[in-house]
């Protein structure tokens, strides 16, 4: 059976291919302006090479900011239940799921069947996302991949009193004429967010197994300091940016197999 | 399952709690909200509940009088039209 899952996020869009239980192939975009053009693209990615068309798919679940856009979704299951299943269907284990992505974090707890039993999210700004590190990358023209390995040379503290992009974004300008070290801004910054993230976490509850999906646990800077705020060493998918569309794969699944009965 | 919506920004935290295993969907919190801020709706695994309207989220610190301060003063507020307590405020 062939299923498919797509998370179209705040910055990226993914795409998951599920045959009979396993994953096929994914793909990952930048989400563009229009999610239905989005969707089509990072659809077109995720089946290129495999031979396959939209009419084999049995079931497709739409999931992300603009899951109410995919026209060629059956249905849409909102992205706090899809990191949960992902984040399940890898590590069974899983109590706790911190999921940062483009421009939102949210911290989910879930049962031992990956059910959601707790869930908080901060989507009114976009201060300690995907999108504020983008900025500051862009501040100190590092490349938004190195900005992680970089941030673990720091040497010195330099705490940053906000997450907020504009305010850090002239305290990191104002320390850079200083002279301080790029290393030791981005530390500071990685540290910053890893505080707004552990009081989001303390608002559910932090039990172990726990894991980091989305975008930014790709950033080894940022995975170091959460691990230290929270106590915890995060399991961490092979790519974690696609744990969304998989676990709206994974409710297809269950959906076709509904169907089929 | 523990659902919160709303947000922390500099003032405050503004989120309303729904207990969903608690929540029966009988909609009465809708009924008693002067803000309309409830809606009744199915949630990801098939069940019908009450959860903060998707426009309302954003702005909920501004839009939701609040419970300590405004509504826990008034006979009736979504509290107490909530048979199974299901509903919390943080504010």
């Amino acid at each position: 059976m062939l299923v498919a899952g797509i998370d179209i996020g705040s910055r990226g869009a993914k795409g998951v291919i599920l045959e009979d239980g396993k994953i096929l192939s994914y793909s990952i975009c930048d989400t563009g302006p229009e999610s239905a053009k989005t969707a089509q693209l990072t659809m077109e990615k995720a089946i290129n090479g495999t031979g396959l068309s939209l009419r084999d798919f049995s079931y497709i679940v739409a999931t992300g900011y603009g899951r109410v856009l995919v026209p060629f979704a059956n249905t849409n299951i909102s992205e706090i239940s899809c990191h949960a299943r992902g984040a399940h269907w890898y590590f069974p284990s899983v109590r706790t799921i911190l999921d940062m992505g483009g421009q939102d974090c949210k911290a989910i707890n879930c049962d031992g069947n990956g059910r959601v039993t707790n869930f908080i999210m901060n989507d009114k700004c976009a201060g300690g996302t995907g999108r504020f590190l983008e900025v500051i990358a862009d501040v100190l023209q590092v490349p938004l991949e190195e900005i992680g390995p970089l941030s673990l040379k720091s040497t010195q503290d330099f705490p940053f009193s906000t997450v907020c992009a504009v305010f850090a974004k002239s305290e990191a300008l104002s320390l850079l004429k200083k002279g301080v070290a790029k290393s030791d801004i981005l530390a500071g910054l990685h540290d910053a967010i890893a505080v707004r993230c552990y009081n989001l976490l303390k608002r559910v509850s932090i039990e172990k197994d726990f894991t980091i999906t989305g975008g930014i646990p790709k950033n080894i800077g940022m995975v170091d300091k959460i691990k230290k705020k929270v106590g915890l060493e995060p399991l961490l998918a092979p790519d974690p940016q696609i744990i969304g569309a998989l676990g709206a794969a994974l409710f297809a699944q269950e959906r076709a197999q509904a169907q089929g009965e | 399952m523990r659902a919160h919506y709303g947000y922390t920004d500099g003032t405050g935290d503004y989120f309303i709690i729904i207990d969903t295993d608690k929540c029966d969907g009988c909609g009465e919190c809708l009924t008693v909200c002067p803000e309309n801020i409830l809606e009744l709706a199915e949630d990801d695994y098939g069940k019908v509940v009450a959860r903060v309207r998707d426009e309302v989220r954003i702005k909920l610190g501004y839009l939701c009088p609040g419970f300590n301060l405004v509504c826990s003063r008034k006979e009736t507020n979504c509290h107490t039209a909530c048979k199974r307590e299901a509903i919390s405020h943080t504010w």
